[in-house]
């Protein structure tokens, strides 16, 4: 064929980001680096940054009642970060809470969920969870006696769709499962999935840490009861992230942690809570963060969700082409090109545990992530101790593709010459 | 802007020839039918699985070998703790430390790594302390 492969030279936007501009990232030897971990942290814009700064240097207040400038802004840019979050899920503000990231919202949902589920009732997840949504639950059934049901994965790596339709029945209250798997790139069946949690009644709750940011979420149309992201991971800064919760849900559940802000009126006896969403938002939040993920979301839509995702599309897949030329090496996820999947590539060389390629990889500048990716029981499934992953960002290209390659290539030459 | 100390976050050469050949051709692996105590510890989150076996004769260790699966630096170092270790009392391998294996290794591991490092060690005490516990 004399078809020109498509090649991505350059990032998307990549100029914006500080750790990929200056020499920060490279030591004295001139050490590049080719950053391949955004599935653990994206990196931030400086947006992001210009945005949380200007909040510590011009109106640095707490929000809500205070009766000055400096604080009515502070509230105004607080809110205002709200509503944009809203609008990329296609939520209204008072069904957005702010947390630290997903583990709490995943935390608040099985917190408050779990007391109402007893013997005889089942929560249904996927052997591929992150321990966030995962030993949540399995803790909680010890508690009060319900049981936690596994869907399995099939020889593609693929969710077994036939195991969940037989696993979902009348006894199941929850189906909480991811949206992209952090560990192999799988993509979840979310639809049929949705389908089977309201045919039977039961609570429908998305782990979309993966994919917000990535690719485009809208919530009314996934018609999630629960939905759960952090900011970090959609180039926003760390310790902050969302609930979305439908408003009946919400109304329905009493709150999480108790404090400030989240009560409307406090008597010796008994106190009644403020409405959505500041019911779930007990204490001081996390202002700056708030802020600087309202600041990411402008980010990720001024270029583009639906351009983040093929950008990141195209680079999973020019990976999995590269990589897969590797003697010894197989990649566990989906790999085949009708599959759909998200931009991490998780793979091992045969005879090289995880930890010493990734180790490889860190001196050549090329950063990976090795383990178990919070995923203990899926590697388990697998027969594996973990695997190393390459993850992209919208700012990645070609040339860190090329660069993992080769030092993929050496770290073989390193350990097995 | 300061760069990053690469060294003193454990960027040293870990990979050195010494501790690859270890991991090539690890020294006394073999299970042992006549060991005093045996004793097998696994770093959870990363699968390193090292078991140890000693071979006891008044107070001294006269044989020690180990089987085991995992990383590089894990399986070498507690491949040449079995060579160091030989002849030791068991007083004198409870005194030693992680400086003890960095010099083996010949060189400082980071604490991404250190788990792996030590495994071999802390399994090899684990098993002595056992025996020293039964004798009081």
């Amino acid at each position: 064929m004399n078809e020109q492969k498509p090649i991505i030279a350059v990032g998307l936007a990549s100029q914006e980001f500080p750790m990929l501009q200056d020499v920060a990232c490279r030591d004295r030897n001139g050490r590049p680096f080719h950053y391949l971990d955004s599935a653990a942290s994206a990196l931030t814009p400086e947006s992001v940054l210009r945005a949380m700064d200007g909040y510590y240097r011009q109106y640095r207040c707490n929000v809500h009642r205070g009766m000055y400038d400096e604080s009515a802004r502070a509230t105004e840019e607080y809110e205002t970060a709200r509503a944009k979050v809203a609008g990329l899920l296609n939520a209204t503000s008072e069904e957005i809470i702010f947390t630290r990231g997903a583990t709490e919202s995943l935390n608040l949902v099985a917190y408050k969920i779990a007391p109402q589920l007893g013997p005889g009732d089942e929560v249904v997840i996927s052997i591929m969870e992150h321990h966030a949504n995962l030993v949540t639950w399995q803790q909680f059934a010890k508690q009060y006696g319900f049981k936690v049901k596994f869907i399995s994965l099939k020889d593609d790596f693929t969710l077994d769709i036939e195991e969940a339709r037989r696993l979902i029945g009348p006894q199941t209250k929850v189906v909480s499962v991811m949206q992209i798997s952090n560990a192999l790139g799988t993509v979840l069946p979310l639809t049929e999935l949705r389908n089977l949690a309201r045919q039977n009644g039961a609570l429908f709750v998305v782990d979309a840490a993966q994919s917000i940011g990535h690719r485009p979420v809208d919530v009314k149309a996934m018609d999630c009861d629960f939905l759960a992201f952090s900011g970090h991971k959609m180039y926003g800064p760390t310790g902050i992230g969302a609930l979305y919760g439908k408003r009946e849900q919400l109304n329905a559940l009493n709150p999480f942690l108790y404090g400030g802000d989240m009560i409307l009126e406090v008597t010796e006896e008994d106190s009644k809570w403020n409405e959505l969403p500041h019911k779930f938002e007990a204490g001081t939040p996390n202002i700056a963060g708030a802020i600087g993920l309202g600041a990411a979301v402008d980010f990720v839509t001024s270029i583009g969700v639906e351009n983040i995702e093929k950008h990141e599309r195209t680079l999973a897949r020019e990976a999995l082409n590269r990589l897969t030329t590797v003697p010894g090496l197989k990649i566990y996820g989906p790999s085949d090109e009708g599959l759909d999947r998200g931009g991490v590539v998780s793979f091992n060389v045969e005879g090289i545990h995880p930890h010493d390629m990734t180790d490889i990889l860190g001196g050549e500048g090329v950063c990976t992530r090795g383990g178990h990716h919070c995923a203990m029981p899926l590697m388990r499934r697998l027969g594996l101790p973990g695997t190393t992953r390459a993850s992209f960002g919208l700012y990645n290209c070609e040339k860190d593709i090329e660069a993992l390659h080769s030092a993929i290539l050496k770290a073989i030459k390193t350990l097995k010459a | 802007m300061n760069s990053i100390d690469h060294d003193r976050i454990g960027r040293a050469d870990l990979y050195r020839q010494n501790i690859l050949d270890h991991n090539r051709s690890p020294r006394n692996k073999r299970r042992m039918d006549n060991a005093t105590i045996s004793q097998r510890e696994v770093n959870m989150s990363c699968g390193d699985d090292v078991e140890i076996f000693v071979r006891i004769e008044d107070d001294r260790i006269t044989d020690l070998s180990f089987d085991g699966v995992g990383c590089a630096i894990s399986q070498a170092a507690t491949s040449m703790l079995t060579e160091k270790a030989k002849g030791l009392t068991t007083t004198e391998v409870l005194t030693l430390g992680r400086g003890f294996i960095f010099e083996l290794l010949g060189v400082e591991v980071g604490p991404a790594r250190l788990k792996c490092a030590l495994l071999g060690l802390e399994t090899l005490k684990k098993a002595l302390q056992d025996i020293s516990e039964k004798k009081q």
